[in-house]
């Protein structure tokens, strides 16, 4: 299957030039079946490439297809590489199996928009780039696709680009993640100039080999890599731009949440885990930025009143855990949490998308309630993806993810008390504000309007119902450490990432550490159904009605003020030295410049004066000149 | 026969001359149709007379026809003429005609100069089909038939390209003027040639 | 009796070339300076029969006709776009057509 890697990335880059180039003759249902249909094919694909990779595992660990040299200058000579380890499989198949299930929702949840076409060529982009990025074998084709999610991110989140408030949602996600992304452009140069190579496998054996362990260097180019993985997965202080990112239509929502764009940032760390291994401070920050985020994101989670933004918040929270995971070097957790991350996340905004056409385009939980009697298939399926986002313990793929990172960030040599507090406190948030969506939205009485569809088509339950079954078997794979059960998942990734190594424990200690996160979870339910659940709608929206509290809200119900801070602090100058710039002297230099050249231009142009004869006239004369040089000569 | 050529040549050069100066495009038509046959006289003395003979037919007849046909076409009033007569005004001639003659006694200066080789009778009598007139029938036969293999052997290819060159022609004449008359009633100047709503008219005019 | 030199033919084409360039030059009328082009075309021809001649080889005589059917393609193509001008522009003044300025 070593040969086929390249059909994975290139069925949905054929799917868009498709739709590029010929899609405005199509009909809307060829437009469906040439939009969805290549992420399906690439899905078929990775599956096959994943059973013979599991059947018979190459001797390498690794497919590897070099398609060619890219370009050569001198020793430099980056290639349009692939390459396909345990990592980038399981990136991979995430993004194809529920990428695929996106866009058959799609087909029929975007049925009605005018932009149908152009909403299939960007998502087929979209996952294409993202493709691009777990399989390339060599940096600098992993920043092709790095650019490419975040084009297709800013195509997708300014889809609706009429209002301007999607254009400047749009513009903010690319602004924001382009903070990172030089951050990454820097710290691959760094790679390059050190290591003299930018393949990924070759540069991490040449940093294995040559920096020593704690380098300032590899802290550095860790440093930076990690720069650019906060910035597409919105973690603090680049986490600014995903809550204003709803701003796209919900399927891109789930995509941008659940396999593209945001888990970016966790894979890069992941495929360059070697360098973090070489830099205790750069785990350290990770872990710490990790267990911040998570924190930071639930509480504001629980204050937002428009079901995305909530939705947006958790994503956050969990791409958190996915970090601490990260920085206590336990890599395989991490990607395991997206794993099941992806399914469960991407079924909550499949059906808060649903809940969302229900009560017409209505965002705000306040406005809901009771919707358990109207739509109660969305609203068992929002039950199960909430249930995963709480990691209830046993039933749900989400307990079995996050109480391995809840561990490990205890139990692994590089992990603490304090970043496990942080999990177990984020532990309790997240289900906290699930259930609160869930009680706000599903249950108490009608506070809105009532429901204008409450029939969906089988073609947008049915991806659902798939997204659902993963959210809740997934799991099963992988059971807690300290069970002494299976760990297939950690086993298969053991090639491409290490396992890092336990602390030994108590009995005691272990049974703690796997109850009290499973406690913590129930109990925020059980909070929530208190707190929201019970009784008082009339409070429903803010969290308490005392007044420090409300204030505390309204902070969390801003992100905490990180908008208003970055735009005081950075937006502002920038406009008033742009605003102050465009006159300066340096302006007026180039300007200088520019006159003689306009005023030669001038003259020359009245030799281009449009009389044939003339130009005629003119050649006559250099043939009259030339000849006569020729005779003098 | 170098009389002959004197003649002919000067006959050519009088009859364009002619051409290039009268006021009405017909009198200067038919002196460019003189000019030709005088050059085809000239083809014939130099020994080349399928090459005068095409010249008659095609030059002096084909392309003078469709000049004609033109001509009628484009239907030139007597305002042209008046406007013909205030271009050419003396001035207008100055500047070309330094420079023509500058080029034109550079070319008689090379020529001079010797800077053709082999100039000699022998050279002009390898030429073979210019040895005479009178009894040189078969030797303008053999001329022909060396003119018929050469263009069908080695040059074949450029036969091919010249037909499809008049094939594009053809084809380009064709598109110019096949809705010619729908633009009858156009301000000058006006839509440009994509307006839409214009009906093509097909099957030519009345 | 001596065949006539190559030369002056040569000289003739010359002579020719010249006046259809001044043709070119002076006149203002399409008509006119497509008959000037054809003049040059035709001194072209002169020269190349010429050449054929002294060098008694046929490819002068091939050249010509090559070039009679270039002329023949020219002259069609030239004449349309001088009717279609005549139709748009209801000028035959080159010097007219000036839009590449504007």
């Amino acid at each position: 299957m070593q040969h086929v890697l390249w059909l994975i990335p290139f069925l949905p880059v054929l799917g868009f030039a498709v739709l590029v180039v010929f899609g405005h003759r199509m009909g809307r249902r060829t437009i469906a079946v040439i939009g969805a249909a290549p992420a399906g094919a690439a899905a078929a694909v990775a599956i096959a490439t994943a059973v013979s990779f599991l059947v018979a595992p190459p001797a390498t660990h690794a497919y590897d297809q070099v398609m060619w040299t890219w370009f050569r200058i001198g020793a430099f000579a980056p290639r349009i590489a692939f390459h396909l380890d345990p990592l980038s499989l399981v990136m991979t198949l995430v993004v194809t199996f529920v990428g695929f299930l996106i866009l058959l929702y799609s087909t029929r949840f975007m049925r009605g928009d005018e932009g149908y076409r152009r909403f299939f060529a960007y998502m087929d982009l979209f996952i294409a780039s993202m493709l691009i990025l777990v399989l390339a074998g060599d940096f600098l084709f992993l920043l092709v696709g790095w650019e490419g999610v975040g084009l297709s991110s800013f195509l997708l989140i300014g889809f609706w680009y009429r209002e301007r408030a999607n254009g400047a949602a749009a513009r903010k996600a690319f602004i924001v993640t382009r903070v990172g992304d030089t951050a990454l452009l820097v710290g691959l140069l760094l790679i390059f100039t050190k290591l003299g190579t930018l393949d990924i496998q070759g540069a991490m054996a040449a940093a294995q080999s040559q920096w020593a362990q704690g380098a300032a260097v590899a802290t550095a180019a860790a440093l930076l890599l990690m720069g650019g993985a906060i910035g597409k997965s919105a973690q603090l202080p680049l986490q600014t731009w995903l809550p204003d990112a709803m701003a796209g239509p919900t399927p891109v929502s789930a995509l941008i949440h659940a396999a593209t764009m945001v888990t970016a940032g966790v894979y890069l760390i992941a495929r360059t885990h070697v360098l973090f291994e070489l830099s205790p401070t750069a785990r350290l920050v990770v872990a710490v930025i990790g267990a911040a985020t998570l924190l930071y994101a639930g509480v504001s989670a629980l204050a937002q009143n428009d079901i995305k933004r909530a939705l947006a918040y958790s994503t956050i929270s969990q791409i958190g855990y996915m970090f601490l995971a990260l920085g206590v070097a336990a890599w395989s957790a991490a990607v395991f949490h997206f794993l099941t991350h992806a399914f469960f996340k991407a079924l909550l905004f499949l059906s808060a998308g649903l809940v969302i056409k229900a009560m017409d385009e209505e965002h705000d939980i306040r406005k809901m309630g009771g919707l358990r009697r109207d739509i109660p298939v969305v609203f068992r399926l929002f039950l199960i993806g909430a249930a995963a986002l709480s990691a209830l313990p046993l039933v749900t793929a989400g307990f079995f993810s996050k109480d391995l990172i809840v561990d490990l960030a205890l139990t692994s040599v590089h992990g603490g008390v304090w970043l496990w507090l942080a999990g177990v406190v984020g532990a309790l948030l997240t289900s906290l504000y699930s259930f609160r969506l869930v009680f706000l939205v599903f249950f108490g009485e009608r506070r809105g309007s009532a429901p204008v569809a409450t029939r969906f088509p089988r073609l947008v339950v049915w991806p659902m119902v798939a997204l659902a079954a993963g959210s809740v078997v997934l799991g099963w794979i992988e059971l807690p450490v300290h069970w002494h059960g299976w760990s297939l998942f950690t086993d298969f990734m053991a090639s491409a990432l290490p396992v890092p190594g336990i602390r030994a424990g108590g009995l005691l200690d272990a049974i703690a550490v796997t109850l009290i996160p499973a406690i913590v979870s129930v109990a925020g339910v059980y909070l929530a159904w208190v707190l929201f659940g019970r009784r008082r709608p009339a409070v429903a929206g803010s969290l308490v009605t005392r007044p420090g509290f409300r204030w505390l809200a309204g902070a969390a119900l801003a992100g905490w003020g990180f908008d208003r801070l970055y735009h005081v602090a950075l937006v502002r100058p920038f406009l008033w030295l742009a605003h102050h710039g465009q006159r300066d002297w340096i302006d007026r230099l180039v300007s200088g410049i520019a006159g003689p050249a306009a005023a030669l231009g001038g003259l020359l142009r009245r030799t281009q004066d449009g009389r044939l004869r003339y130009y005629l006239a003119a050649a006559a004369l250099g043939i009259v000149v030339f000849v006569a040089v020729g005779l003098l000569r | 026969m170098t009389v002959l050529f004197y003649i002919a040549g000067a006959v050519a050069v009088i009859a364009t001359g002619m051409v290039i100066t009268r006021r009405k495009a017909i009198h200067a038509l038919l002196y460019l149709v003189v000019s030709f046959l005088a050059l085809a006289l000239v083809f014939y003395v130099l020994g080349a007379p399928f090459v005068a003979a095409l010249e008659v037919i095609v030059y002096a007849g084909a392309i003078m026809v469709l000049f004609l046909f033109a001509l009628m076409l484009i239907d030139a009033g007597r305002a042209e003429e008046a406007r013909e007569r205030d271009w050419m005004r003396p001035r207008a001639w100055i500047v070309p005609s330094v420079l023509s003659a500058a080029l034109l006694a550079e070319v008689v200066y090379l020529l001079a100069r010797g800077g053709v080789p082999g100039r000699t009778a022998a050279g002009a009598a390898a030429a073979g089909g210019a040895a005479g007139v009178g009894g040189a029938a078969g030797e303008a036969a053999a001329q022909v038939k060396a003119v018929g293999i050469a263009l069908f052997g080695p040059y074949l290819l450029g036969v091919e390209l010249a037909s499809i060159l008049l094939l594009a022609g053809l084809v380009a004449a064709h598109h110019l003027t096949v809705d010619l008359d729908s633009e009858d009633g156009e301000t000058a100047g006006a839509a440009d040639s994509g307006a839409p709503g214009r009906t093509r008219q097909k099957g030519g005019r009345p | 009796m001596s065949a006539v030199d190559p030369v002056y033919a040569l000289g003739l084409a010359g002579v020719l070339f010249v006046l259809g360039l001044l043709g070119v030059l002076v006149r203002r009328n399409i008509i006119f300076v497509l008959a000037s082009i054809e003049i040059m075309v035709n001194a072209a021809g002169l020269a190349f029969l010429a050449a054929g001649a002294r060098w008694g080889q046929a490819d002068g005589q091939v050249m010509f006709v090559f070039i009679l059917a270039m002329a023949a393609a020219e002259v069609a193509v030239g004449l349309a776009l001088a009717l279609r001008i005549r139709r748009r522009f209801n000028t035959l003044d080159v010097d007219d057509l000036r839009k590449l300025k504007d």
